[in-house]
């Protein structure tokens, strides 16, 4: 397939890691800088593509930084390592984020990143476990990621493998009932190897959740299905490698991060605007965003 | 009287069978485990069986985790539970990625009986038929159900087993020997070809011996495998005995007689008539009550294979 030139001048691809276990060795200045790369690829990406889902997308920046360059065991260079941890997307809508961080990691060129949504892109509109390099779950429906998620879990412990299981779930996805059987599940099953990270933006299409279908008291609920629950600025990567040590120590039940977000973040006109759900920005958004991301 | 064996608990103990082999095979259930017989499993291996209570959204999702971690996950609940009640997991979990989950899911059809319309599957054939890459089994006893499962674990992919409640008849001996994706010819014949599945099988052989004082000659298929379709022996059917009956304990939107329809239709069109329950719901009732109330006896199959035959 015939990659483009790379869009983004500004990006500092690691493909020539040649990646042994990825380097967790980021500094808290580098992980802030990777995090504005992402959000500069996710305006890009969509812009070129004319479609997808930004909001959700930048609201997560932050979360998958300090997963994927500090937390997360894994090796670019060989995605299926059986050793790996698992980084489930199970909002899949935000795949441009998922994407983004892939690429600066190295599972495929930078370059790649403007193909999203195009015929014959290994970058689906949603994700897809069977083409994407590094992508876990096929998803896109929403409720289904933390039940897979549980799956891979309990594999883990059959096998006495000591891989961890992260799962990124939207506040709105938590509408849907499926999330809820696993919630009860995962606490049944004491599967203590698995995180779910709530990306608690307060958005949905329609609106703000309280409007739409109010979750609150939402830490409350998952208290009660037996989860560990740790809040967090969701924008602070300090805050949430934090949490997700804390998550690390938590034994005999899962643990869920609630990190609160801002839809839309770092973009002005974007933040809090659900109207940039899953439309993308046009050829003047993207320029006003990019200079608001230097 | 003839042996009537539960294809149920022929699935449960081969399981265990399965298990003892490979310590990959795991099993799942939706507070079912009681009836879909995976309690053997259960019992065996508690540490690699999964009851995931009545919630069987959930019981797919892990399903497919645990597949796409390198086990063989085995996942039952009733057949109008899976796929009614988590279709677009199926769809997006194991479907589209492809993962190795065997749905085993039983008491399939109208013949659960008593239980009435809430618990009778007649619709699921034609949801799980509709998902690109599953294949999809129907047993017409317990011998073929424990050499289906078997197939099951031994090929890669997705699979549908469909099992019924009751006890049925053994329609095979224990020389027989399943063939993934291949028609059976249970009973030669020249004058129509009935094509069945599951307990309609029986009832199939049932009425080509009826109809032999009458001078009409059937042959018998059994379609174990109903998706992918042995589209040959359909097509040399309906060359050499010009009519064909498919007879299917399943609404005839979507099931056996759809796709067979669909093969005659392209390769060689001769008259069919579809022995299936029409754009209806069922109520409770004995399950021999039922089948002969919703047209699914072997009698409903001697008139469709008489008006096909007419109609050549």
């Amino acid at each position: 397939m015939s990659v483009p030139e790379t869009g983004d001048p500004k990006s500092t691809s690691v493909n020539n890691i040649e990646a042994e276990v990825f380097s967790l060795s980021a500094s808290e200045a580098e992980m802030e800088a990777t995090a504005k790369r992402l959000r500069r690829h996710i305006i890009t990406m969509t812009g070129k593509a004319g479609s997808g889902h930004p909001g959700g997308s930048l609201s997560a920046v932050e979360i998958l930084t300090a997963l994927y360059f500090k937390v997360l065991r894994h090796k670019p260079s060989d995605p299926q390592w059986t050793d790996r941890d698992r980084f489930i997307l199970s909002k899949g809508h935000a795949a441009p984020l998922l994407y983004a961080t892939l690429a600066e990691c190295g599972y495929f060129p930078v370059a790649e990143l403007t193909t999203l949504r195009q015929m014959d892109s290994r970058l689906q509109g949603h994700t897809d476990r069977t083409i994407t390099p590094g992508v876990e779950m096929s998803a896109g429906a929403l409720g289904q990621g933390l039940s897979f998620g549980i799956g891979v879990a309990l594999a883990g412990r059959l096998d006495e493998q000591d891989y961890r299981v992260y799962v990124l779930l939207g506040d709105g996805e938590c509408d849907e009932g499926q999330v809820w059987e696993a919630a009860m599940a995962a606490a049944h099953f004491k599967v203590d190897n698995l995180a779910a990270i709530v990306d608690n933006n307060g958005q949905q299409i329609d609106g703000w959740n309280r409007d739409v279908m109010n979750l609150d008291p939402f830490p409350r609920k998952w208290e009660t299905f037996g989860w560990k629950v740790i809040e967090v600025d969701g924008h602070s990567i300090p805050q949430l490698l934090n949490a997700f040590g804390r998550a690390k120590q938590v034994k005999g039940q899962p643990t869920v991060i609630i990190a609160h977000t801002i839809k839309g973040k770092g973009v002005s006109f974007m933040e809090n605007n659900p109207d940039f759900h899953g439309t993308a920005p046009n050829a003047i958004e993207v320029d006003l965003a990019l200079k608001e991301l230097e | 009287m003839e042996q009537e064996v539960s294809v149920r608990e022929a699935y449960g103990k081969t399981l265990v069978e399965l298990g003892m082999e490979n310590q990959d095979v795991v099993a799942l259930d939706a507070d079912l485990s009681r009836s879909t017989m995976t309690q053997f499993f259960a019992r065996e291996f508690p540490e690699r069986f999964f009851d995931c209570g009545i919630a069987e959204q959930n019981l797919v999702g892990i399903a497919a985790g645990l597949a796409a971690s390198g086990k063989i996950p085995f996942a039952s609940t009733f057949a109008v539970f899976a796929p009614g009640r988590c279709f677009d997991q199926i769809r997006m979990s194991i479907a589209q990625p492809q993962l190795n989950v065997k749905l085993v899911v039983t008491h399939g059809g109208i013949s659960i009986g008593e239980d009435g319309t809430s618990h009778q599957a007649i619709e699921d054939l034609a949801l799980i038929c509709s998902l690109p890459g599953f294949t999809v089994i129907v047993p017409a006893d317990a011998i073929e159900t424990e050499q289906a499962v078997k197939a099951a674990a031994a090929h890669f992919g997705p699979f549908y087993i469909r099992l019924c409640r009751p006890k049925i008849p053994l329609v095979y001996g224990e020389d027989y020997r399943f063939k993934l994706g291949k028609a059976v010819t249970m009973r030669k014949g020249k004058d129509a070809t009935i094509i069945a599945i599951g307990l309609m099988v029986k009832a199939a052989l049932e009425a080509a011996q009826n109809l032999e004082p009458e001078g009409i000659d059937c042959r018998v298929l059994n379609m174990p495998t109903l998706k992918p379709i042995d589209e040959a022996a359909i097509t040399q059917a309906a060359a050499e005995t010009r009519a064909i009956v498919t007879a299917e304990e399943h609404l005839e939107h979507g099931g056996l007689g759809s796709a067979v329809a669909r093969v005659v239709a392209r390769y060689h069109p001769v008259p069919m008539e579809l022995v299936a329950i029409k754009d209806t719901y069922a109520k409770s009732g004995k399950p021999a009550e039922l089948l002969e109330r919703y047209g699914l006896t072997a009698k409903d199959i001697e008139q469709g294979v008489r008006s096909a035959i007419k109609r050549k």
